[in-house]
C-alpha cells in the first residue's frame, strides 16, 4: 500500500507555490529546526536511519558527520542530476513540490552549518529548473532565504545550476567538477567531498529525495519516521516504475514492501504478456527473473542479497515478449555513450561490451563471445575512479548468466529466440 | 562574422560574478550563446566568449565538447530528440525514429533540406512513465503514438 509521507500533497497543484505549500504546513518544520541545536538535528537524522535516495544508500547522518571542524566554509549540494535510466522521481518532486526541497535544504544546511548551497539539476530538466527558480525567488522575497532567515540569525543562499547533458555528473565528484566549470570527470576518493569537495572545501552532496525526507524526520521525530520500513531500510521511498505495467508512475511505499505487490496492486499488473524480468534499481542494477521478483522485497538488504541493488528505486518491468539480448544492447550503448573516458577499463570496456553484444545481433559473434562478454565485464569492476565502470559491467553479469540460452540461440540461429525470425534487427 | 549580442554580453558579465569561480559561468554562457546562434555554438563564438570572459579558448572548448546539450554544428529549427533508452525503446521509439528519418528524408544528426528539423537519438530523459517520449528544443512530448508524433511534426513550421 502506498504510504504518502513525502508525496501527501502532490495532487494539489497549488502546493508548488509558496502560499499553497504554507497552507499545508510548509516551512513549519524549518521554524522547529531553528529552535533546535544543529547537532541535535544531525543526531535525529542519524537516528532515523535515512539512507541516500540517489542510489548508493549511504546513511545520510553518517555522511554529515564526516565534515571536519576546521572552520572552513561548507557547501551543501543537492544532486538533481537524475540520470540513471528509468528514474523519474526527482523530476516529479521538483516540479510538484519545489518548496519541499528548499525547506529540506535549509534545514540540512542549518544542521551542517552551511551558508551556501546549489541545486545541480540535469540540463534536460528545463521545466523543473524554471519551477525551482520561481520558488527560490518566492522564498527570498518571504525572507526564507538570504540573511537572518525567520529571525533565526542563520544566513543561507541557494542557487540553481543547470548541467548540460552528462550522466557522469550524477556521480558526486563528477558533479563537483562540473559545478566548478570543468568537464564533469569524477575525482579519486579519498579525499571524500565531506573533507575536500566543491573548491576543495568541505561539501555534502545529497539527493533531492534525501533532502526532502529530512522534513518528516525533524517534524515527527526519528522514531516516527522509523515506523515505516525495516531496521536497515527505514522510512518510505519513491519508486519509479516503467515498462510493461498497466499503470507506470512514481509510487511512495514503505521500504520492505513486496515488489510483486507494487507491480500487481499499485501498477495494475503486467501488460502485454507474462512477467519475465525486472531491473530493480536503475539500469546499473543486475536484472532479476520472475521467480526472484516473487521473493523480492524493496529494501537495500534483500536486493543486495539477491546480487542486485535498490539503487535509485527505479524499476523496469519486462514481459515475456522482451528479448534480453536486445535489452542488453540498449543498456550497453548507454554506458558506452556516457563513459567520461578518464579510466581505461571503463573507456575501452564499455565499448567492448557494446560491440560484443551488437555482434551477437548482427550475426558476427561466436559462442565463445558469451564468455568473453562476462570476462570483459569482470575486468571492468572495481578498477576505476568512479562506479560507472561497475554500472556498465553489472547488468551484463546479471543478464548473460540468467538468460544465456537467448544469447546462444541468437548466435546459432541468427535471430532472436523471443521475437522470432520475422522481426528485423534494430541498430542502435 | 559572429558577434555576441549586447543581451548575451550582459548575461555573461552577470554570470561571471554569480558563482564562486568565474569558470562556473562557462556552462550557462554556452547555453546563452547557443540560444543567440540558432541552436549551436561555432568556433568563432567560442573565441568571442573567451575574449569577454578572459578564459582561454582551450578551457572553454574542454567544457563545450564534454556535454551533449551543446551542439557542435548547425541544427534545424526544431531539434527532435527521441529517447531510445530502455523504457522508450520498449515503447517503440526506435521504430518511430526510423519513420521520422524516412518521412523527412533525413539523416541522423543532419539538418533537413527545408531547415526545419534535426533528428537525434538521445539517452534517458527521465520520463519513462510517459514513454514513448521525445524532447523538441526545450519541451517534452510524452505518451506519443506514431500518429500523434507525426502529426506534431507536421504542425511545426
Amino acid at each position: 500500500m502506498e504510504v504518502k509521507i513525502l508525496t501527501e500533497h502532490y495532487s494539489d497543484d497549488n502546493y508548488r507555490s509558496l502560499d499553497g505549500y504554507k497552507a499545508k504546513g510548509g516551512y513549519e518544520t524549518l521554524k522547529k529546526a531553528f529552535s533546535m541545536k544543529p547537532e541535535d538535528i544531525v543526531a535525529e537524522v542519524k537516528a532515523s536511519g535515512l539512507r541516500g535516495r540517489g542510489g548508493a544508500g549511504f546513511p545520510t547522518g553518517v555522511k554529515w558527520g564526516f565534515l571536519p571542524n576546521n572552520g572552513e566554509p561548507r557547501y551543501l549540494l543537492c544532486n538533481a542530476d537524475e540520470g540513471e535510466p528509468c528514474t523519474f522521481k526527482d523530476r516529479m518532486m521538483m516540479e510538484k513540490a519545489p518548496h519541499q526541497l528548499i525547506e529540506g535544504m535549509i534545514i540540512s544546511a542549518f544542521a551542517i552549518g552551511s551558508h551556501k548551497s546549489y541545486i545541480y539539476i540535469r540540463g534536460e530538466y528545463v521545466y523543473a529548473a524554471k519551477v525551482l527558480e520561481k520558488a527560490i525567488k518566492e522564498a527570498y522575497d518571504a525572507g526564507l532565504l538570504g540573511k537572518n532567515i525567520m529571525g533565526s540569525g542563520f544566513d543561507h543562499d541557494l542557487d540553481v545550476y543547470r548541467g548540460a547533458g552528462a550522466y557522469i555528473c550524477g556521480e558526486e565528484t563528477g558533479m563537483i567538477s562540473s559545478l566548478e566549470g570543468k568537464k564533469g570527470q569524477p575525482k579519486l576518493k579519498p579525499p571524500f567531498p565531506a573533507v575536500q569537495g566543491y573548491l576543495a572545501k568541505p561539501t555534502i552532496v545529497n539527493n533531492v529525495e534525501t533532502l526532502a525526507a529530512v522534513i518528516p524526520i525533524i517534524r515527527d521525530g526519528a522514531a516516527a519516521y522509523r515506523k515505516n520500513g525495516t531496521e536497515k531500510s527505514a522510512g518510505t521511498k519513491l519508486f519509479s516504475v516503467a515498462g510493461d505495467v498497466n499503470k507506470p508512475g512514481n509510487y511512495e511505499v514503505p521500504l520492505g514492501y513486496k515488489m510483486i505487490d507494487l507491480i500487481n496492486n499499485e501498477c495494475g499488473g503486467v501488460k502485454g504478456g507474462k512477467l519475465k524480468a525486472a531491473i530493480p534499481g536503475g539500469t546499473s542494477a543486475p536484472i532479476i527473473t520472475a521467480e526472484e521478483i516473487e521473493k523480492a522485497t524493496l529494501d537495500y538488504e534483500c536486493l543486495a542479497e539477491m546480487g542486485t541493488m535498490l539503487g535509485s528505486g527505479s524499476i523496469v518491468i519486462m514481459n515475456d515478449t522482451r528479448c534480453m539480448v536486445d535489452m542488453m544492447k540498449v543498456i550497453s550503448h548507454f554506458y558506452h555513450h556516457e563513459s567520461c573516458g578518464q579510466c581505461t577499463p571503463c573507456r575501452e570496456g564499455t565499448g567492448w561490451l557494446h560491440k560484443l553484444v551488437t555482434s551477437v545481433i548482427t550475426g558476427q559473434a561466436k559462442l565463445t563471445d558469451i564468455d568473453l562478454l562476462c570476462e570483459v565485464a569482470n575486468k571492468m569492476k572495481g578498477r576505476t575512479i568512479c562506479a560507472l565502470s561497475d554500472a556498465a559491467a553489472l547488468p551484463v553479469l546479471g543478464i548473460v548468466p540468467k538468460f544465456r540460452d537467448e544469447f546462444e540461440f541468437y548466435i546459432k540461429e541468427g535471430y532472436s529466440k523471443v521475437r522470432g525470425k520475422s522481426h528485423g534487427q534494430m541498430h542502435h | 562574422m559572429f558577434e555576441l549580442s549586447n543581451e548575451t554580453k550582459e548575461f555573461i558579465k552577470k554570470e561571471l560574478g554569480r558563482y564562486e569561480t568565474k569558470e562556473s559561468a562557462i556552462i550557462p554562457s554556452l547555453y546563452k550563446v547557443q540560444e543567440q546562434n540558432d541552436g549551436w555554438v561555432s568556433d568563432e563564438a567560442i573565441h568571442a566568449m573567451s575574449e569577454i570572459m578572459d578564459i582561454p579558448v582551450a578551457r572553454i572548448n574542454e567544457v563545450f565538447h564534454f556535454y551533449t546539450m551543446f551542439n557542435k554544428k548547425p541544427v534545424g529549427k526544431y531539434h527532435v530528440q527521441v529517447c531510445c533508452n530502455v523504457a522508450c525503446c520498449m515503447a517503440g521509439t526506435r521504430e518511430l525514429f526510423e519513420t521520422f528519418l524516412d518521412e523527412h528524408n533525413a539523416k541522423e544528426g543532419e539538418v533537413t533540406n527545408d531547415g526545419r528539423f534535426t533528428f537525434t537519438r538521445v539517452e534517458c530523459l527521465g520520463s519513462c512513465d510517459t514513454a514513448p517520449m521525445m524532447q523538441i528544443n526545450e519541451d517534452y512530448h510524452e505518451n506519443l503514438t506514431p500518429e500523434s508524433a507525426r502529426q506534431l511534426l507536421k504542425e511545426l513550421r
